[in-house]
């Protein structure tokens, strides 16, 4: 899938900054050594999640190597009071929103089903479930909207989640309620092994005016594009003017997860291709271009990094398993008696085998 | 005292629930300008405009969906499922996050929603307009299901529903709408959860909930003056919670239990009904516990209804079988 005319760019392939008629670049140069920041650190948290999984550390991790443009590029375009609906594999997006990366590691070793407090850090839960969030997103942000605060709302999901019922009814809903969301769909162009090609016959961003709805394409390997596009968006949202469809055309480097093998149904031509394109290195030719760029800066963001993910091994392995009380709580606020006697039947036969070497 | 309907019971609870929480919203298909296709929203945009009583796009999805991230932003949503038959596009929504959303974020972020949903048959309709998919509900661990069968109980367990704070199915029998009964509204009953003793008898327990409360007594009262036995009859009220207290007391005072309702047999509410009466009351059974039920079939088209739903006669032939087993 191929750049287009109507496709937003402010980096070209090598870096150099490109003029735009709508979207321009309004980041100091500390913001804007800020996003390599971000993106170089989710790179090495994102490596450290395969290979804790590789090491039996984890049940299975999800990489974005290859979408961190995107994901950092959308969530910096956010205010602390916007809320993000996420699908699984926003690791960007919860570093930008100030998570501890070691919560969103508790889900993927199996001692948690999210892992934050949502609240925390206006970061809801991962939705497994493909596109379910982007209905939860509108309700969200309509409520927003009734309350009269001038937030908006982000859902991520892909390009297989296109397909799915949820996603056009989000749209539809938000579009009729003018709902302060942007829908932004990361297109890494494959779901599992199906390639976009199978996905849908027409460009996604191009659903947006027949839902009633701005739909705009935007690089998504670019991180001041998407950047720009989602701020223009969010903006736009505040404003009472609706919601958006942003595209972000970028490309999944890694596996569908660390189950899923990619050589058996991924090009290995089409994989190099899109290496060569992947966001950092394009940004950080921008940055030197730009006189940005310093050792010390290399120094400091790799320090980062080692330290972050260092920090994130150890908590992975001293992770606890949760207490088996975990199985009952918060599965309602009133607790029917029915379950507290299953409970009480398990804590029961717990006990009886307690000391018998189980 | 006033002759209500459910109906009436039904709409003047949202009503109140509107007026008494500023949190509260009322949506779905109709629910505006007709005031829904059973009325049971009837005056209630007039009163409370287009945004707290929100006439949605046709998308079942959607209505569930949405009402999950209203409620996460801290609403009220009372979304209304048209029919039962039309509910199924909105069970990945609610199975899959409403009944988890607590759970899956420790109780940080929740889904207190109340999902109406008119329910079951009896009412000469098409097809997926007379369906009772309360099983699939009771089976999803997160949810409440709750089903009235008399006016006074729609009005307080409806706005107990919308006060919990977890989500509720509610399902609303269609064919009981339209049943009067004395009540001066506000009223408030025994709360969820809690079954009712509607008749006491001495032989046999019929276990009923919503539609078929009223076919339950309409054979305690035959069977007493047919000289068949002394019925005694339990409104479950709520699926979940299940009060199997109740249950289990009856069932140790008359040792003949049958369960009625209108949803298919086979893995339906009755077996858990049974299950729960065997394990705790089984040295005072003198029968099994019998089910009368709709039969594992697609719902039949409405000249053969009346076979297929429990009525009075079907109800005295099966206590007949349990008292002679």
């Amino acid at each position: 899938m191929e750049a287009n005319e109507e496709q937003v760019r402010l980096l070209d392939a090598d870096g150099n900054l490109l003029a735009h008629p709508v979207y321009k670049v309004d980041l100091e140069d500390d913001e804007l050594r800020r996003l390599y920041r971000h993106m170089a650190v989710v790179r090495r948290i994102d490596e450290e999640g395969v290979n804790l999984q590789r090491q039996g550390q984890l049940g299975i991790w999800a990489p974005c190597k290859g979408q961190e443009a995107a994901q950092v590029g959308s969530a910096v375009a956010l205010e602390s009071e916007d809320f993000a609906f996420p699908s699984y594999r926003e690791l960007g997006v919860a570093w930008v929103r100030g998570l501890d990366p070691v919560a969103v590691f508790r889900l993927y070793r199996g001692v948690h089903l999210c892992g934050w407090d949502p609240r925390e850090h206006n970061f809801g839960p991962y939705a497994i479930p493909i596109a379910t969030q982007a209905l939860h997103a509108v309700g969200y942000a309509l409520g927003m909207k009734w309350e009269g605060v001038e937030q908006a709302v982000i859902t991520y999901f892909g390009d297989g989640a296109s397909s799915e019922g949820d996603l056009s009814e989000a749209l539809n809903f938000a579009a009729v309620q003018a709902a302060p969301v942007v829908f932004l769909c990361q297109n890494n162009q494959w779901a599992i092994s199906v390639p976009v090609t199978k996905q849908a016959a027409a460009p996604i961003w191009r659903r947006g005016p027949g839902f009633g709805m701005p739909g705009v394409q935007v690089d998504g390997n670019d991180v001041l594009a998407v950047y720009a596009v989602t701020r223009a968006a969010l903006e736009r949202a505040r404003q009472g003017e609706g919601p958006t469809l942003v595209e972000a055309l970028t490309y999944r480097l890694g596996a569908h997860t660390t189950t899923d093998d990619p050589t058996r149904y991924r090009p290995a031509a089409e994989l190099d291709l899109w290496t060569g394109r992947e966001p950092l290195g394009r940004y950080r030719a921008f940055l030197e271009r730009s006189g940005l760029w310093s050792q010390e800066l290399s120094d400091e963001v790799q320090a980062e990094a080692d330290r972050v993910a260092a920090a994130v091994r150890h908590g992975v392995e001293t992770m606890p398993d949760p207490p088996l009380r975990d199985l009952v709580e918060h599965v309602y606020a009133d607790p029917p008696a029915t379950l507290t006697r299953q409970f009480a039947r398990l804590e029961a036969f717990e006990a009886e085998f307690e000391g018998a070497g189980r | 005292m006033a002759s209500v309907t459910m109906a009436k019971a039904l709409n003047t609870a949202l009503r109140d629930a509107l007026e008494s929480d500023e949190r509260v919203v009322v949506l779905g298909e109709d629910v505006g300008a007709l005031g829904g296709v059973f009325r049971i929203t009837d005056g209630l945009q007039k009163q409370f405009g287009e945004q707290r009583v929100l006439d949605t796009p046709l998308a079942e999805a959607a209505i569930a969906g949405v009402s999950i991230g209203l409620a996460a932003r801290g609403w009220k949503p009372v979304p209304e499922m048209q029919f039962d038959g039309f509910s199924y596009p909105a069970l990945d929504q609610i199975i899959s996050h409403m009944a988890k959303y607590r759970n899956r974020t420790h109780g940080a972020l929740t889904a207190p929603v109340t999902v109406r949903i008119p329910y079951g048959g009896g009412i000469g309709s098409v097809e997926h307009h007379s369906e009772s998919p309360e099983a699939i509900y009771a089976h999803t661990a997160g949810l409440k299901v709750v089903s009235p069968s008399s006016p006074a109980d729609a009005y307080s367990l409806l706005r107990e529903s919308i006060e919990s704070e977890d989500p509720v199915i509610f399902l609303e029998p269609k064919r009981r709408y339209w049943a009067k009964e004395e009540v001066e509204l506000p009223v408030r009953t025994a709360p969820i959860g809690q079954a009712r003793v509607l008749r006491e008898g001495s032989d046999c327990t019929l276990v009923a909930y919503g539609p078929m409360v009223k076919v339950a007594l309409d054979a305690a009262v035959a069977a007493e003056e047919e000289s068949l036995g002394s019925l005694e009859v339990i409104d479950l009220r709520s699926l979940v919670p299940l009060d199997v207290d109740t249950l289990v007391a009856s069932a140790t005072r008359t040792g003949h239990v049958v369960v009625i309702h209108e949803a298919p047999e086979f893995c339906g509410f009755g077996a858990e009904v049974a299950a729960c009466v065997s394990e705790e009351a089984f040295l005072s059974l003198e029968a099994p516990v019998l089910r009368c039920a709709g039969l594992n079939v697609p719902y039949p088209p409405a000249r053969l209804e009346e076979a297929y739903l429990p009525g009075v006669d079907r109800v005295l032939w099966t206590v007949q079988r349990s008292l002679e087993f």
